[in-house]
C-alpha cells in the first residue's frame, strides 16, 4: 500500500522509542506456526463443548442430562446447578447467567457444559441433553424495548443518557434532519475463542486464554466459582485478534468449571460458527437527528436521539451508549444540543465493545447530517467542516474543555488535500464494482467522493479507576518487564521492549507473559488506552530502576545525578569520561521497581450529561473514492486517503498497520459485514456468509499525514492510535456511494438492493 | 470415521464404491469439509478420489471438450481449456480464494449440485454431459437429468461422476456473477452466455435463482431472431435490454440471508443484457 506518512522522531538504529521495531509474532502468524491458544495441550486433557439455547426466548422447562451422561467417553455434564458461587457474572452488572437456570434470552446463550475424551463426542453428547423449552415470542425491535414487558428482572432499559447543553431551545435558520441505521458488525478476529483450565491441588484452578484483560476476567470466575481470586491464576495464551469481543467472558468461567468438577485438564476450542454465537458484537444503532445552523453554516444546535440495541445482556452498553451520547455531533464546536441515548436489552444477542465503541454508529449519523447540512447550506461540505471543528479552549456537548492537543481542523485539511494517486485501469475487472464476477464495465459506473471526521476519547471515562501496573527487573544487563496488558495484536509486544530500551540505555529486554499470579492489573486492551496506560506503567517502572542505579553510582563516583547518564548498555558521566557497564553492574544485584500509573481523574456524568469525563481525544478523517454500479447497486472503493491525530509515533510500521486495519473494518462496516437477524436467530453465523473485506473490497490507503502534537500528559505525547480509523472510514464510504448515485442510504451497511431497487 | 481410502484407479475406486455404497466421495473437499467441520456430516467413510489418474485428465477435440471430473478450478483457468470453453473459466475463477481453486473440482461443484453451483450455468449452455459409471456400466446425462433439486442428484448408490463433456463453440460466451462482496463469493446471482455462430442460437442459463439451473429458452429464442447474424452477430441495446427482463422472468428466486428475490430476479435482467451486449457487440471481451 502506498504510504505518504510523515514521519519524525524516527530511530530505527537503537530499537526504541520511534524505532519500526518489529513484531515477533508477525511472521509466525503469516507462516502459520504462530502458537494460538487453541495449540494448547497437556497430559491427559479433556474437551469441552457447550450446549446453547436454539431459542430467543423460551422458559426451561426441564433438563435431562441423562442420556448425555451415559455416553462412553464423557466425563461431566454440567448446568446451572453446578455453579457453585455467584450465578451471574457480566462487566458492568452482573446480569449474565454463567449458564441458563431458568430462562433463555438469545439464540447461543449457553446452558449445560460437557467435558469428553474427544471434542467430537463432547459435541454429540451436548446434543443427547434433553432440554424442554416453552418457547415465547422474543423481543427484537430495539426501539419497542422501553415499553415492552421486561425480559430480565433488571428491565428493559440497560442506560439512558440524555445530555442537555447551552439552550436547548436555540434554534437555526438553517435545519436539516435525518434518521439513520447501523447494522450489527461482528469483531471477527483471528483466532476463535479458546484456552485451557487446568485444576490445582489446592482448589483452584489456572487458566490459560485469549483474552483482552485478564484481572477483570479472574474477579468475575472467581466469583462465580466461589473461590478467592489468588486461586484463579489466569495466563495470557497465543491472541489472534480482539476487538472487543474478549473484553467480556465467553469460555473462561466454562472451562474453569469443568477443570474443578472433572479435576482434569479441559480444553475448549470454538468453531468460527461458534464464536459468533459466543462473543459480543457492535451495537446496531437506530438514529434520528436534527441539525440547527446559521445562513453562514455554524452549528447552532443538534439534537438526537439514540438507541442501541444492547441484546440479551448488559456487557457494556452503559459506557457504549455514553460514548455515543458524548460524542454524538462529532468533532464540532455545538453551543447547544439536546442528545437522548439509550441502550435497550433484546432478545437478540448481546452486544458491548468493538473498536470505536459507541462512536461508529453516531459518527456515521453526524457526518451524513453534515454533507445534509452543506447542500441545504449550498456550501462546500470540507469548508463547512473546517468551519466548525473543533479546537483546544473549546468545549464539546459535556461541558467538558478540551485541554490537551486536538488538531481536528489540521487532521481535515490535511485529508482533503491530500492528492489522490493515479487510479489502477480499469480494464482489469478485479479493479471495477463486481470485482472477479465480471458484472461491469467501466461505462456502466459512477464515480463519487466521500469524506468524514470522527473522534473519540482514549482511555476509560466517567470517573472509572483507570489504572496499569507494571514491573521492571534490570539484571545481567538484561532488563525483564511484567506487565498483564494483553496483546491483542495491538503492539504492546513490541512497544514495552522499545520503552525500556529508551528509558534504560539498553538493548535486550524480555517482556514477561500477561498474568495475573505476579502483576496487579494492566486494565483492559480497548478504549485505545494501552499504549498509554500500560506504555506510562512500563515507562515508570524503568524510570524507578534508573533512578535506583544513577543513585547507587552517583554515591560511588561522587557525581551528580544530573551528570550521569544510561546509554548503549553503560551508565557514564556525560562527557564518556567514567563508565561502567550495566551488565556488570547488574551481573550480581537485580534492580528491581514496579508501580501502578494512573491516568488523571475523570468525573461521572450529571443528570444533564454534563462533567468532565474524559481524559483526552483522538480524531481522524478519511476521503472515499468509490466507483459504483447503479444498475447492480455493486461498489469497488478506488481510493482511501486518511489523516490521524497521533500525538506522537512510537513505531511507524505499527502505526501504519493500525490505520489500514481499522480503516477496512469501517469498509466492512459500510459495505458487507451485518449479522443477520431474523427473529434473534442468527442467519450467516460463518465467513461463508458473514463476509469481510478482500484485497478486491480494500483498496490502497494513502496516509496523508500522521498529525503528530503530543500530548500533554501522556508518555512520549503519544496517543492511542487503533480506534479512530475505524470510526470515519465507514462514513465516509457511505458518503462517496451517495455522491456518486444521488441516493439517501440513511443504512449501514449498504446492500446491492439498497442501491440497485431504489 | 472409520475408514478413508484413496484408490489409485478409477475401477479401484468403482469396486470401492460397490463395496461401501455409503461411503462419503471426496473430490476436493471445498463443501464436505465445511460440513464435517460443522458437524454436519458425520460419514462413516470417504472415498477420495485425488489421485485417481483417470479423473484428471482433459482432452480437447475440434468439436468437444472431455473434463475428468477431478480437474481443479485452478487447472480450468490455467490450461487450454480455458480458451476452448472461456466462460467455464470465468466461472472457476469467481470460485473462493486461490488455495479453494487449487482444491475444488468441476466434479466435486456437480456433485454437491448447488444452484450456487458456479460453473453449472456454464455447463447448461454448452451441451454439457455428464457421464457416471459405476460397475456396472456407465450412463450419459445432460445437466438437468443429472441435477434434480438443490443438492440432488440422479446419482446412484455405486455410481461416480466421471467426467463432464461439453461443446466448443464459435462465438462469444460469458459468465457473469454478483456476490456480497468483489472475490471470494457464493453466488447471490449468475448468469452464462453463450452466442453460438454455426448454430445461430443463444443459449442463457442462470444460478442461484432456482431450485436447478434453470435455461431461459423462451428468451433464447426471441433474442436469436433479433440477432444480425450476418453482420457479427450486432445486436440494437435496446433487444438486449429486452432481453434482459425477458430472461429475468424465466426464474423462480427466493428471499434469504444473501439477497432478495426481488433483487435477485432484478440483477439476472441486468447481467443477461450485459452479458448479451459482450457477446454480440464488435470489441469482444470474454477473458479472464
Amino acid at each position: 500500500m502506498s504510504r505518504q506518512a510523515t514521519i519524525t522522531h524516527t530511530n530505527t538504529a537503537n530499537r526504541g522509542i520511534g524505532a519500526d521495531v518489529t513484531r515477533p509474532d508477525g511472521i509466525p502468524k503469516v507462516q502459520g506456526s504462530f502458537a494460538f491458544s487453541s495449540d494448547l495441550w497437556a497430559d491427559d486433557f479433556l474437551w469441552g463443548h457447550t450446549l446453547r439455547s436454539p431459542h430467543a426466548s423460551a422458559r426451561i422447562v426441564s433438563i435431562d442430562i441423562g442420556p448425555a451422561l451415559a455416553t462412553t467417553g464423557v466425563h461431566a455434564v454440567l448446568t446451572a446447578e453446578d455453579v457453585p458461587g455467584q450465578l451471574n457474572f457480566g462487566l458492568e452488572h452482573g446480569d449474565q447467567p454463567v449458564l441458563a437456570a431458568n430462562q433463555v434470552r438469545y439464540v447461543g446463550e449457553p446452558v449445560a457444559l460437557v467435558a469428553a475424551d474427544h471434542p467430537d463426542i463432547a459435541r454429540r453428547a451436548a446434543e443427547a441433553i434433553v432440554v424442554y423449552y416453552e418457547v415465547t415470542e422474543p423481543l427484537t425491535d430495539s426501539e419497542a424495548a422501553p415499553q415492552a414487558a421486561p425480559i430480565h428482572p433488571d428491565g428493559n432499559v440497560i442506560r439512558q443518557l440524555n445530555i442537555r447543553h447551552g439552550n436547548i431551545n436555540a434554534t437555526g435558520e438553517v435545519t436539516v434532519e435525518g434518521t439513520y441505521e447501523v447494522g450489527m458488525q461482528d469483531q471477527a478476529f483471528m483466532g476463535p475463542e479458546s484456552g485451557m483450565a487446568l485444576p490445582d491441588e489446592d482448589g483452584g484452578v489456572e487458566l490459560f486464554v485469549s483474552t483482552q484483560w485478564l484481572h477483570v476476567d479472574r474477579s468475575q470466575i472467581a466469583a462465580c466459582l466461589g473461590i478467592a481470586e489468588a486461586q484463579v491464576r489466569i495466563t495470557l495464551a497465543g491472541v489472534g485478534g480482539a476487538f472487543g469481543a474478549r473484553e467480556d467472558l465467553s469460555l473462561q468461567l466454562h472451562l474453569c468449571l469443568l477443570a474443578l468438577y472433572t479435576q482434569k485438564p479441559i480444553k475448549m476450542v470454538y468453531s468460527r460458527d461458534e464464536s459468533f454465537l459466543g462473543h459480543v458484537h457492535r451495537h446496531p444503532a437506530k438514529m434520528w437527528y436534527r441539525h440547527h445552523a446559521t445562513r453562514q453554516g455554524r452549528l447552532v444546535k443538534v439534537e438526537a436521539r439514540i438507541v442501541l440495541d444492547g441484546g440479551a445482556y448488559a456487557s457494556s452498553s452503559g459506557a457504549v451508549i455514553a460514548n455515543a451520547a458524548c460524542f454524538a455531533v462529532g468533532p464540532y464546536k455545538v453551543g447547544s444540543a439536546h442528545i437522548e441515548g439509550l441502550a435497550v436489552r433484546t432478545n437478540n444477542p448481546p452486544c458491548g465493545a468493538m473498536r470505536g465503541f459507541g462512536a461508529v454508529q453516531t459518527c456515521f449519523a453526524h457526518e451524513s447530517q453534515m454533507d445534509k447540512l452543506a447542500v441545504a447550506l449550498e456550501m462546500d461540505p470540507i469548508e463547512l467542516r473546517l468551519l466548525n471543528a473543533l479546537a483546544p479552549g473549546d468545549r464539546l456537548i459535556t461541558g467538558q474543555q478540551i485541554t490537551g492537543t486536538f488538531p481536528v481542523a489540521e487532521v481535515i485539511r490535511q485529508c482533503a488535500e491530500a492528492p489522490t494517486p493515479e487510479l489502477a485501469p480499469t480494464q482489469d475487472h478485479r479493479n471495477l464494482p463486481g470485482g472477479s464476477g465480471r458484472t461491469t464495465e467501466a461505462t456502466d459506473t459512477a464515480r463519487g467522493e466521500g469524506f468524514a471526521v470522527g473522534f473519540k476519547n482514549l482511555m476509560f471515562s466517567e470517573g472509572f479507576d483507570d489504572f496499569s501496573s507494571a514491573a521492571c527487573r534490570l539484571a545481567d544487563g538484561v532488563a525483564t518487564i511484567t506487565c498483564a496488558c494483553a496483546e491483542v495484536g495491538q503492539g504492546f509486544v513490541t512497544l514495552a521492549q522499545q520503552i525500556a530500551r529508551t528509558e534504560l540505555g539498553i538493548d535486550e529486554v524480555i517482556l514477561a507473559p500477561a498474568q495475573t499470579a505476579t502483576i496487579g492489573s494492566a486494565g483492559s486492551t480497548s478504549a485505545s488506552r494501552q499504549t498509554w496506560m500500560s506504555g506510562g506503567a512500563v515507562q515508570a517502572a524503568c524510570n524507578k530502576v534508573r533512578s535506583l542505579i544513577l543513585a547507587d553510582i552517583s554515591a560511588k563516583w561522587g557525581v551528580h545525578l544530573d551528570g550521569l547518564v544510561l546509554r548503549d548498555g553503560l551508565i557514564c558521566t556525560l562527557d564518556g569520561q567514567q563508565q561502567a557497564s550495566l551488565a556488570e553492574l547488574t551481573a550480581n544485584r537485580a534492580y528491581e521497581a514496579d508501580v501502578v500509573y494512573r491516568h488523571a481523574p475523570t468525573e461521572a456524568l450529571d443528570e444533564n450529561g454534563q462533567g468532565n469525563a474524559h481524559v483526552s481525544f483522538a480524531c481522524a478523517a478519511h476521503k472515499v473514492i468509490a466507483d459504483v454500479d447503479p444498475d447492480l447497486g455493486l461498489v469497488r472503493i478506488r481510493h482511501i486517503t486518511t489523516a490521524q491525530d497521533v500525538g506522537r509515533i512510537l513505531n511507524p510500521t505499527q502505526a501504519v498497520g493500525q490505520i489500514e486495519g481499522g480503516t477496512a473494518q469501517g469498509v466492512g462496516l459500510a459495505l458487507m459485514e451485518e449479522i443477520v437477524l431474523d427473529n434473534g436467530l442468527v442467519r450467516n453465523a460463518s465467513f461463508t456468509d458473514y463476509v469481510i473485506p478482500t484485497t478486491l473490497d480494500m483498496p490502497d490507503v494513502t496516509i496523508a499525514a500522521f498529525i503528530e502534537e503530543p500530548e500533554p500528559g501522556a508518555p512520549y505525547g503519544a496517543k492511542g492510535i487503533g480506534e479512530p480509523p475505524t470510526i470515519s472510514s465507514s462514513a465516509a464510504v457511505a458518503a462517496a456511494v451517495r455522491a456518486a448515485t444521488g441516493l439517501d442510504l440513511p443504512r449501514i451497511p449498504i446492500r446491492p438492493a439498497d442501491i440497485a431497487l431504489s | 470415521m472409520n475408514r478413508v481410502v484413496l484408490p489409485l484407479s478409477l475401477q479401484e475406486a468403482l469396486s470401492t464404491l460397490t463395496a461401501d455404497p455409503d461411503a462419503t466421495v471426496l473430490a476436493g473437499g471445498t463443501d464436505l469439509m465445511v460440513e464435517i467441520n460443522r458437524g454436519m456430516r458425520r460419514p462413516t467413510s470417504v472415498l477420495a478420489l485425488a489421485k485417481v489418474p483417470e479423473l484428471r485428465r482433459w482432452e480437447i477435440t475440434p468439436n468437444r471438450i472431455h473434463i475428468g471430473a477431478g480437474v481443479t478450478y485452478t487447472e480450468i483457468m490455467t490450461t487450454e481449456i480455458a480458451q476452448a470453453a472461456p466462460a467455464l473459466a470465468q466461472a472457476a475463477r469467481t470460485v473462493g480464494s486461490p488455495p479453494i481453486r487449487n482444491a475444488g473440482t468441476l466434479g466435486g461443484n456437480l456433485g454437491t449440485a448447488s444452484p450456487a453451483g458456479d460453473t453449472l450455468p456454464v455447463l447448461a449452455t454448452l451441451n454439457a454431459t455428464i457421464l457416471l459409471q459405476s460397475a456396472n456400466g456407465q450412463r450419459q446425462l445432460q445437466l438437468d437429468e443429472f441435477m434434480v433439486g438443490v443438492k440432488r442428484t440422479c446419482l446412484e448408490p455405486g455410481e461416480l461422476i466421471i467426467a463432464t463433456e461439453l461443446d466448443r463453440t464459435n462465438g462469444g460466451q460469458e459468465y457473469l456473477k454478483i456476490g456480497p462482496r468483489n472475490a471470494m463469493v457464493i453466488s447471490m446471482a449468475g448468469v452464462a452466455l453463450v452466442a453460438d455462430l454455426d448454430t445461430r442460437s443463444v443459449r442463457c442459463a442462470m444460478g442461484s435463482v432456482d431450485a436447478g439451473i434453470p435455461r431461459a429458452l423462451k428468451a433464447e429464442a426471441w433474442a436469436a431472431e433479433r440477432i444480425d447474424w450476418d453482420n457479427g452477430a450486432a445486436i440494437d441495446p435496446a433487444v438486449a435490454q429486452e432481453f434482459g427482463q425477458r430472461v429475468s422472468t424465466e426464474c423462480s428466486p427466493i428471499d434469504d440471508h444473501r439477497s432478495t428475490a426481488a433483487y435477485r430476479r432484478h440483477a439476472i435482467g441486468v447481467l443477461a443484457a450485459r452479458a448479451l451486449n459482450r457477446v454480440c457487440s464488435p470489441k469482444r471481451n470474454g477473458h479472464v
